[in-house]
């Protein structure tokens, strides 16, 4: 069932041969943290080695199924026998990871602050609580900061990383650079400053009037407060956050789009995979889940179903014991052949407008029941790897 | 008035769901409902993507409404705008002449204090609800995932900021979204393992975390059921091979495609009923679960927004 497009490299397993990193994204609910775990699971299976996927939030049942109930923050390999149940045997280690993005906030701070004393004043303010914990774009800085983190550490083989939903696709590619743009900020510098002094240059002061009628002053010193224990740590950030985005044009990262092709996301995946491109950074592989049968665009069958529907009754003479019921049958079968028919010719359609030039171009077709074990990751699996 | 009000009956509706389960579908299916039934709607766009208007066959619109459709206005959000907006009319501050610095400090604090934008998106619904211009906005909200900091946005602000324009502002909005017979939130779903998960995490989170009501579930892209159960067995005697066969030589062709594709939409319904079943039992009692059909569309526009509006009038009982 697997389309491959021809160009040079013709399989996931090929392209995989010489990547540390696969970055699996695209628009949400498409499957892509359990194209990431299958993937991850598979190149165990077929090319050994140490294997570690960092999943943002799988579907419980899986995440049960491979024993990762109440997982987090830390590496924890998912066992042999797991894979037994499915029949498989792993030639090297599975590991999983979810990303708190809390923790690795935490993490982070613990890392970068010059002394306890700042770490803590830190940890405790209300502002970075709430930037920590609620707020949504520190999730898609997190979540390659931990990358980079455990790819420095030099555990792994292959690292395949699923990527938070994001509000746009490509905010967790901009992350690391508008976090350094953050804290370089010429506007940083202006809120601090006038809470050392507040006898600010006639230029800046309605900035400040405005600021401080908006937000109130308490407010606004909260927010200095904040970013002048920030600051201690600003060239350790700055130094992390370029060093995140060179990890992801580095030759041995590649992207997975992965995407269905409803009308909505195919529409992201394109502009993904332009984005990308425009980017330069490496599009490896567009991978379509659920993917109707080709069978749905046959002509002939398309014709036949139409005849089916016109003369269910004469078909089904004499073929079982209530002919009425057998005649609604064939029509409703026939019926339902011809909706299916213009959802997949739509489909078809959408596959062929999808841009971008991925080395690999793999469609995944729809499976009869969803995949919460082993046994259905490796088969997912299988598909995606050739 | 007693029991839960209406959907059509609500000043300020929020459509809000896991990505790719339709949720711009289904707001551009009301809109055009409470349309068809006279109100003069406001539909809003959160993530501006342009998707609802191009679901009316119209252009996109920005932040100042336009008419897209008899009764029906749309405009996108724009928080930079809203902000703007916001100066002119509460606090009197011309920004005119400095909207590059402004729109640089806005971003700014924006980054730096969240919740700026959330209450900026939230309080301009909030306003359009109160200056009354429509019967009825809803939005096409962000992402189940961010809803709820958006809708807990004046709370949060609430606590976090304690004195200052903003902290007066927050609490007419408040009294707007914590009103169950103006504002409600409806969950769209579709029939999928992940979608049921998050749409239940999300209703309780809804409830726990902020003080907007939830209205109704709609599932989406319902599959029909096929057969009967009489009907399923006597599929089966068709299936069997010399049965096949003699209907295939009857109908001048091959007619397994068309059998297997039969099979796979029994099956696809099948497994898909088991999470909508999930989905009932883990809802809270009373709370409207209304199921949208699939729709075998060649493609998305003002025909499918009627067939959607249609079908959510039916299961309104309207």
């Amino acid at each position: 069932m697997t389309t491959i497009r021809e160009r040079g490299r013709t399989t996931v397993g090929q392209l995989l041969a010489a990547k540390d990193i696969v970055v699996a994204c695209g628009p949400g609910g498409v499957g892509k943290t359990t194209t990431a775990a299958s993937l991850a699971a598979t190149a165990v299976v077929e090319q050994g080695g140490r294997v570690l996927v960092l999943t943002v939030d799988p579907a419980r049942r899986l995440a049960d199924a491979l024993g990762l109930k109440g997982i987090g923050n830390d590496e924890v390999r998912i066992t042999d026998d797991v894979f037994a149940e499915a029949a498989a045997h792993p030639r090297g280690e599975l590991w999983a990871a979810m990303l708190d993005t809390k923790q690795s906030w935490d993490d982070l701070i613990r890392t970068h602050a010059p002394d306890d004393e700042t770490c803590q004043q830190i940890l405790a303010n209300p502002l970075y609580q709430n930037i920590s914990g609620r707020f949504v774009q520190s999730h898609d800085y997190i979540a390659m900061e931990r990358l980079y983190q455990i790819h420095s550490e030099g555990k792994y083989d292959l690292i395949v990383v699923d990527t938070p939903p994001t509000r746009n696709a490509l905010d967790f590619l901009d992350a690391p650079q508008r976090m350094a743009d953050f804290f370089s900020s010429r506007l940083l510098r202006w809120l601090i400053v006038p809470y050392r002094s507040r006898l600010v240059n006639v230029a800046s002061r309605p900035f400040y009037q405005v600021a401080d009628r908006i937000l109130g002053t308490q407010f606004l010193a909260d927010i200095s407060e904040f970013f002048i224990l920030f600051q201690s740590m600003y060239s350790g950030f700055i130094e992390r956050a370029e060093a995140v985005t060179r990890l992801l044009s580095d030759r041995r990262t590649t992207f997975m789009v992965v995407s269905t092709l409803e009308a909505t996301p195919v529409r992201e995946a394109e502009f993904f995979s332009a984005e990308l491109s425009a980017r330069k950074l490496h599009l490896g592989a567009i991978v379509l889940n659920k993917v109707l049968p080709e069978y749905l665009r046959d002509p002939n069958a398309d014709k036949l179903a139409q005849s089916m529907q016109a003369s269910a009754a004469a078909l089904t003479d004499g073929l079982t014991e209530d002919p009425a019921v057998a005649a609604r049958v064939v029509g409703e079968v026939a019926e339902s052949f011809l909706n299916f028919g213009v959802v997949a010719r739509r489909e078809a359609e959408q596959q062929a407008e999808l841009k971008g030039a991925p080395d690999v171009f793999v469609t995944v077709p729809f499976y009869d029941a969803d995949i919460y074990d082993m046994t259905g990751l490796l088969r997912l699996g299988a598909q995606v790897w050739g | 008035m007693t029991g839960p009000p209406d959907l059509l009956d609500l000043r300020l509706v929020f459509v809000t769901g896991k990505g790719g389960v339709g949720k711009t579908t289904v707001a551009a299916g009301l809109s055009q409902l409470a349309g068809e039934h006279g109100k003069r709607v406001l539909v809003c766009e959160v993530d501006a993507k342009g998707d609802v208007t191009s679901l009316f066959e119209a252009s996109p619109t920005d932040f100042t409404p336009r008419e897209i459709a008899p009764g029906i206005w749309s405009m996108s959000m724009d928080t930079e705008a809203s902000l703007r907006e916001y100066l002119k009319l509460h606090l009197r501050i011309p920004v005119v002449g400095r909207i590059g610095p402004l729109a640089r400090a806005f971003d700014f604090v924006a980054t730096a204090a969240p919740g700026v934008q959330e209450i900026l998106t939230v309080g301009k619904l909030c306003w359009e609800v109160r200056e009354a211009h429509y019967d009825i906005v809803v939005v096409d909200a962000p992402a189940s995932g961010h809803i709820v900091g958006q809708l807990a946005a004046p709370q949060a602000i609430n606590d976090l900021v304690k004195v200052g324009l903003i902290r007066g502002q927050t609490d007419w909005m408040l009294d707007i979204l914590s009103d169950p017979h103006q504002t409600g939130l409806v969950a769209v779903c579709t029939p999928e393992e992940m979608p049921v998960n998050e749409t239940l995490e999300l209703v309780t989170r809804v409830r726990e975390e902020t003080t907007v009501r939830t209205s109704a579930v709609i599932v989406n892209r319902v599959l029909p059921e096929l057969f009967s159960q009489p009907e399923e067995r006597v599929f089966e005697q068709l299936r069997k091979p010399e049965v096949e066969a003699v209907l295939s030589e009857r109908a001048g062709g091959t007619v397994t495609p068309v059998l297997e594709a039969a099979r796979l939409a029994v099956t696809l319904r099948r497994t898909r009923s088991v999470h909508l079943q999930r989905l009932q039992a883990g809802l809270p009692d009373g709370l409207p679960v209304l199921l949208l059909p699939y729709l075998f569309a060649r493609s998305f526009g003002a025909r499918t927004t009627r067939q959607v509006a249609h079908a959510l009038g039916e299961e309104l009982g309207l």
